[in-house]
């Protein structure tokens, strides 16, 4: 594997990024929802000053609700750069001049995913952060741990433009990237299921949740984002009931991710990287 | 036979080439049985075929015959199910050969978004070799296929044509040793393909090899050194031009002979009418310097007012018809009719 190549295809598909203008849109439609969201806030803080931890606990659950959207434009960004990035290059075959140099294949699916992860990575920190800085500008409300909510909401990006790229070694570029936003809303549910079985003591729900996030640890990623949105736990504590009540919500996560699904998730890029790699290797041209 | 410079204008640029500049018998590619099927599909069922360094070599089929995917895997992007071949001494699939490599694919697609030197660039990154010099070899290849004042425009706007100018610029970028081109005049008009023309020759002067897979035969008659022939996913015939368009023949319109008297010029080959007054002499039966003026000589001796002497060959397009066993023989062999029958 050369580090120059697969740094030589990321480049070329920032660069693409770039030039196709799909970061372009990507900060202006962050600069539109920060810009509106913000707005939204200072009327809410107008409305319901904040006196306590319900009003904050409150804020904050709107505060996750816009992190679930801009969640959404990222999982969609994710899937539709990432299901052609592969797909798109062997159909119009762009790919066969290219492979024809000294490129190995792995090299050149690494380099795609190195160029989106950044632009993805980089689009997650800033508009995450410009959001959570805005809401704190308006109302004063800092969640616990903003920075890794934003890291959070990146790396549930990188897993779903994973996903994305493996199907784009095998299949058509629609139809790997529909696969992939299936596949992101089914986990999110099974997360939510989960969560439901938990609460009902129903062991046949509950194992939904850790048999999802094996398939894809994307929801388990989301969750982590969600709780670092959340006020600390102190705050959380003296909400009393209304805390109790958030539990069963599916917009509120009452732990971060246990370590070993953060394990799992890094493992789990790794193995579908490799598994596209084979694919694309034995992928006919 | 043994002077072949003399025969017709139109041949002798093809067997007076000067002999490539490398080593004789150091091949460029050599591939010995190399099979390719795609499930039940069998896209190559042996190919077995040797490719000089220096020559430009023309590999030639019918649809279908597997010559696409004999590139494909000479250049490494698909592997072969059976049978083995060396490119540049190195086996099929070697990474590093394909520094040396030159490759126009018959679907050639460049990023759209992104402008000539730009592509050439990034094709110039990724061939491994020291950034001194970029801007260079980039600005050489594009001028070399006649694109350089379209440099810094995006590919997206350029014709079908200019594409696969590009393309050749991608293939030519660097001085590679051995360029593979598939069909690369399909798109071209009768400058490019002239221009296509000219690029060949000159890389045959500075010794690269050229694999050249065109079913325009035409094109292969003008610039190849030697061809291979396949049908089915196997060689039906390589050899050289010389050697296959090498049936040399005369026409001569001629008057004042009887029918007869074409049989008894067999001392000089095979004689036969071929239309109305014209008379056919091929596979002449010794040096065309000496069979050609004897055999004037004596159709004069026999009462023949000759009018007109013309020399002629087999075209590519005939041997390919005859070796894939088509209807080729109707403008290959000529017409046993008599001095006043219709051609």
């Amino acid at each position: 594997m050369s580090a120059r190549a697969v740094l030589v295809i990321a480049r070329l598909t920032l660069r693409e990024a770039v030039r196709r203008r799909l970061l372009w849109a990507l900060v202006g439609l962050t600069v539109v929802i920060v810009a509106v969201t913000g707005w939204g806030f200072q009327r809410i803080a107008e409305l319901s000053p904040i006196k306590g931890p319900q009003e904050l606990l409150g804020l904050s659950q709107v505060l996750v609700m816009i992190a679930f959207m801009f969640s959404f434009v990222l999982a969609m960004t994710a899937v539709f750069a990432g299901g052609p990035a592969i797909a798109d290059e062997i159909e119009s075959g762009q790919a066969l001049a290219l492979l024809a140099r000294p490129l190995r294949r792995g090299e050149l699916l690494l380099g795609k995913w190195l160029g989106l992860a950044l632009v993805l990575v980089a689009y997650a920190l800033a508009a995450g952060l410009a959001e959570v800085a805005v809401v704190a500008l308006v109302t004063s409300y800092l969640p616990q741990a903003p920075l890794s909510a934003a890291a959070y909401l990146a790396a549930e990006g990188l897993v779903l433009l994973t996903l994305a790229l493996l199907f784009s070694t095998r299949v058509g570029p629609v139809a790997g990237g529909a696969v992939a936003v299936v596949a992101f809303g089914l986990d999110w549910m099974a997360g939510i299921m989960g969560g439901v079985g938990r609460i009902l003591d129903n062991d046949v729900l509950a194992a939904l949740t850790p048999l999802s996030r094996l398939l894809l640890p994307s929801d388990v990623l989301w969750r982590g984002a969600m709780y670092g949105l959340e006020p600390s736990g102190d705050i959380l504590g003296s909400a009393g009931r209304a805390a109790a009540a958030f539990q069963v919500s599916p917009f509120f996560a009452a732990s971060p991710p246990e370590p070993i699904w953060l394990a799992w998730s890094v493992a789990w890029v790794v193995l579908v990287l490799v598994l596209a790699a084979q694919l694309l290797r034995s992928r006919e041209l | 036979m043994s002077d072949p410079g003399s025969l017709a204008p139109s041949l002798a640029p093809i067997v007076s080439r000067p002999a490539p500049r490398s080593a004789p018998g150091q091949a460029a590619i050599e591939t010995r049985d190399l099979a390719k099927a795609y499930g039940a599909t069998v896209a190559l069922a042996g190919l077995t075929m040797t490719v000089r360094r220096g020559e430009v070599f023309g590999f030639l089929g019918p649809n279908g015959a597997g010559k696409t995917t004999a590139v494909k895997l000479l250049v490494g992007l698909t592997r072969p199910t059976g049978g083995s071949g060396t490119v540049l001494g190195a086996p099929l699939g070697d990474l590093d050969v394909r520094r040396r490599l030159g490759y126009l694919p018959e679907l050639f697609r460049y990023q759209p978004w992104m402008t000539a030197a730009e592509v050439l660039g990034v094709h110039d990154e990724l061939a491994r070799v020291p950034r001194v010099g970029r801007a260079a070899r980039v600005a050489s290849a594009l001028e070399l296929v006649g694109l350089a004042d379209r440099r810094d425009d995006r590919v997206a706007t350029f014709s079908k044509g200019m594409q696969q100018r590009l393309g050749l610029a991608v293939a030519l970028l660097g001085e590679p040793e051995l360029v593979l081109l598939d069909e690369p005049t399909s798109a071209l008009d009768p400058v490019g393909r002239l221009d296509v023309r000219r690029i060949i020759a000159g890389l045959r002067e500075r010794g690269v090899t050229v694999f050249l897979n065109s079913h325009l035969l035409t094109e292969v008659e003008r610039v190849c050194d030697r061809v291979a022939i396949v049908d089915r996913g196997r060689v039906v015939a390589e050899l050289g031009m010389a050697e296959l368009l090498g049936d040399r023949s005369v026409r001569v319109r001629v008057d004042g002979l009887a029918e007869a008297d074409a049989e008894a010029l067999s001392r000089f080959g095979t004689a036969t009418w071929d239309g109305p007054g014209w008379l056919r002499v091929h596979a002449f039966a010794g040096p065309d310097d000496e069979i050609v003026p004897a055999l004037v000589a004596e159709l004069v001796a026999r009462g023949g007012r000759v009018h007109a002497v013309l020399p002629g060959h087999r075209s590519l397009e005939e041997r390919f018809l005859d070796l894939l066993g088509g209807s080729g023989e109707t403008a290959a062999s000529p017409s046993s009719a008599g001095p006043g029958s219709p051609p």
